[in-house]
């Protein structure tokens, strides 16, 4: 009984994982699709394209570990969710197509340029609202019977989910915007810099929306966060995020381009425990718990071998890409 | 929309469409991934330019098909848990590991180094550099590993325990993974890979060699792809014969569905060549049979009898016309593939291999044969395996999702209208790419400003250089 239980929590925390991994690390390249629209100069797009193109693949990687990860570690979570969450799932994959394939797409034709510049910010917004969505109609529950969802397909479309699906695209720009602080130089820094500010203040405001109405939706988030003695444990989550918020801040007021990249980070890191903090140990929120959807102990420490061994490697060699292709991306010298 | 439709087939529509569009580009990434690592390690070795100019022409091409390979896979990834979620519960714990494990072992493996194999020669040097491309080629051979091991399962499940809740429990993961039809389909698969990629190498190289024999680049990629079409068809057709004497032991409906025998035959079953399986009659109308040839083939005897659908229900027969025919293009390509591999040797041997027009000719028209081969083999093998999705223990109607037709109805079409505008476009930019011939000082994929404006994308659009 204790060990079955004790795998069910750090699988929990593995998926965990996996999925904000793949929320920052495609998060900013979506961020980026988000805010093509803003950069309409040919050479700016190139050098934001460049800035990802030898990492896309790898940051979209998580999503698949994240999702095969559910249906190995946590099937019947799988089974419920993804029909509940259809029509946003379906509508994430077609962004992502749209996007992913303009990566290589835009180089090979000049008349239709433009075209797959849209489909990669399209994509790159139905993907991130969907995402965004996704993530609103999970909290907000779903109607389950016996081993199914019982609900129909239309049940993720709410205010509540809406917000969400707002917030999350608010945030990956802030992300992207950051990442180009990071990447880039001279003009198109500057603008990254000032979208910086307006998407700063709109992601606060985000947070705090989010944060308000979540323990609406059910009253045992509310006590989770505000019943005695759970309120020391949580409060200084959003301490936490007032902090980053003043560092940031400073950061984009000093002009330290290697440090709002990384702020950004530690807030989507604060949000995601927040949101860790209100589902726990549910894994379909009041419905299913970790443990009612867990596989059979054999399933679980059968990949939690491989888990343990290939995560590491893999952060490594991906370190490795990502140092291969450090420093600033420049429009003269090109990438190199 | 939709109403009235029957979700399930509409989700089996799905998946097979999908499946489609995707299968193809891992079967030609397979195989091209190994065939830039033999480019970039002779480039290595013998230090001639021509093999890095091909090592560059065809990254471009695999960039490209790399990437739709990979949008086109996470939605099939995603599919088991969107339309087929009662599967997905009742053997996520068996196939959801293997799957999982290919995420680790190889989506990574390939992701993580393949930024480094298209963008990085000049930043990390060459022997970094092939180490990337090596890595990048051992993933994909690893992807086909643990995928084809997922669905070798369900067509011969082994291995597991069935628990209260009606799932599939592991019950000995080595019995899981090298399940009776694991072996012989991933040789065959990865063979098919090979075949497809060299097919798809050789009539480009004919392409350019029919407008002009000389060129270097050309004849180097003509005659490797010829060397392997000679080497890799036969031993395709001999893994192909062992892969269905397997099925003929452990999925022996699928054979009886892959000959279009609906009777049996105590005394020799004949070998029908062609026909229209008729599900309705349960017979084959207008039936050309050599008697006795199918026992010899399956049995290796003349005599031995042969079961056929008539000793099985009827609701549990697949869909034979599908079998029958996709089965018999399947061989109808091989056996061509097979024919150019001996042209070209006797063209090779007589010194005519870069001059005989009819060879590439026949080479030209047979590049699309492996894609045409794969998909007729995978149809084979799934509606084979119908009316079940585990073979034998879990039937496809009781699978799917808990979902109404309009929903998977509206999906469906969604993937159809982005498919096609998505796959037209990709392929018209590979067939611009390979229309062209390598040139001395081929680039690589476009990484910098600069090289963009200078070199290939203008080439591509036919402006001045």
């Amino acid at each position: 009984m204790s060990l079955a239980v004790d795998i069910a929590i750090i699988w929990a925390f593995i998926i965990a994982f996996a999925v904000f991994v793949y929320v920052v690390m495609d998060g900013f390249d979506l961020g980026l699709g988000i805010l093509f629209p803003l950069f309409p100069a040919k050479a700016d797009r190139d050098i934001i394209m460049n800035s990802v193109a030898p990492v896309w693949d790898g940051n979209e990687t998580w999503l698949v570990l994240g999702g095969g990860g559910i249906m190995a570690a946590f099937p019947l979570a799988y089974a419920i969710l993804m029909p509940a969450l259809y029509t946003p799932m379906i509508a994430m994959l077609i962004g992502l197509i749209f996007r992913g394939v303009a990566f290589e797409f835009r180089w090979r034709t000049t008349s239709e340029r433009n075209r797959w510049d849209l489909a990669f910010a399209g994509g790159s917004w139905l993907a991130a609202i969907a995402q965004g969505i996704a993530l609103g109609a999970i909290l907000q529950g779903v109607h389950v019977e016996a081993r199914h969802y019982a609900g129909g397909w239309w049940d993720w479309l709410t205010p509540f989910s809406i917000v969400t699906g707002i917030s999350l695209v608010i945030g990956y720009a802030l992300l992207g915007a950051t990442w180009l602080v990071l990447k880039t130089e001279g003009a198109l820094r500057d603008r990254a810099y000032h979208l910086c500010w307006y998407l700063l203040f709109a992601m606060l405001a985000a947070i705090g929306t989010v944060s308000i109405a979540t323990p609406f939706l059910y009253i045992q988030y509310a006590q989770r966060w505000f019943a005695w003695p759970n309120v020391i444990l949580t409060a200084p989550v959003p301490v936490a995020v007032a902090l980053v918020a003043v560092l940031l801040l400073r950061a984009l007021a000093n002009r330290q381009d290697s440090q709002p990249f990384y702020l950004t980070l530690a807030l989507f890191a604060l949000s995601y425990a927040g949101l860790g903090i209100s589902m726990y140990p549910y894994i379909v929120p009041q419905s299913v718990t970790i443990w009612q959807a867990a596989a059979p102990e054999s399933s679980q420490i059968f990949l939690l071998v491989g888990v343990a061994v290939l995560i590491p490697l893999i952060l490594a060699y991906t370190g490795w890409a990502y140092w291969v292709f450090r420093g600033k991306v420049r429009v003269g010298s090109g990438y190199h | 929309m939709f109403e009235g439709w029957d979700a399930v087939v509409l989700a089996r529509a799905q998946f097979a469409f999908t499946m489609s569009f995707h299968i193809v580009f891992p079967a030609f990434s397979i195989g091209l991934a190994s065939y830039l690592a033999v480019l970039e390690a002779r480039w290595l070795l013998t230090g001639r330019e021509v093999f890095l100019n091909l090592f560059n022409y065809w990254l471009k091409i695999f960039a490209i098909g790399f990437g739709m390979g990979v949008v086109s896979g996470i939605v099939m990834a995603y599919q088991f848990g969107t339309n087929w979620s009662a599967f997905a519960d009742k053997t996520g714990p068996v196939i959801g590991p293997l799957m999982a494990y290919e995420v680790l072992t190889a989506f990574f493996l390939e992701a993580g180094f393949l930024g480094v194999m298209l963008f990085g020669l000049d930043r990390v040097g060459p022997k970094l550099h092939f180490l990337a491309t090596l890595m990048v080629a051992i993933g994909t051979l690893i992807s086909a590993f643990w995928i084809l091991s997922a669905n070798s399962w369900m067509q011969t499940p082994a291995g597991y325990a069935v628990n209260p809740d009606g799932q599939f429990v592991p019950a000995d993961w080595l019995k899981v993974i090298f399940n009776p039809s694991f072996p012989y389909r991933l040789v065959h698969m990865v063979l098919a890979a090979y075949l497809t990629t060299a097919l798809v190498v050789g009539a480009v190289g004919a392409f350019h060699l029919l407008g002009d024999p000389h060129l270097a680049g050309p004849r180097v990629m003509f005659s490797m792809a010829m060397w392997m079409a000679t080497l890799v068809a036969p031993i395709q057709i001999i893994a192909g014969d062992q892969h269905g004497l397997n099925t003929l032991e452990y999925q022996p409906v699928k054979i009886m569905g892959m000959e279009g025998h609906y009777q049996s035959h105590p005394n020799g079953a004949p070998l029908i060549l062609f026909g229209l399986p008729d599900q309705k009659a349960g017979e084959v109308r207008y039936a050309l049979e050599i008697p006795r040839m199918g026992s010899l083939i399956l049995k290796h005897s003349p005599d031995a009898p042969m079961p056929g659908l008539d000793t099985v229900p009827r609701e549990n027969w697949p869909p034979v016309p599908i079998t029958f025919w996709s089965f018999r293009i399947m061989v109808g390509m091989g056996f061509l593939m097979f024919g150019l591999g001996l042209f070209s040797l006797w063209c090779r041997w007589r010194g005519t291999l870069f001059q005989s027009r009819l060879l590439h000719v026949f080479a030209l028209l047979m590049g699309p044969a492996g894609f045409v081969a794969v998909l007729a083999g995978w149809i084979t093998t799934e509606s084979g395996r119908q009316p079940f999705t585990v073979y034998g223990l879990l039937r496809t109607a009781e699978s799917s999702s808990p979902l109404a037709a309009p929903a998977v109805g509206s999906s469906l079409l969604a993937f159809v209208i982005v498919y096609f505008v998505v796959y037209a476009a990709g392929l018209t930019y590979l067939l611009r790419l390979m229309a062209q011939p390598p040139h001395p000082g081929e680039l690589g994929p476009p990484t910098e400003v600069p090289t963009r404006t200078a070199g290939i994308t203008p080439a591509i659009e036919g402006l001045p250089r």
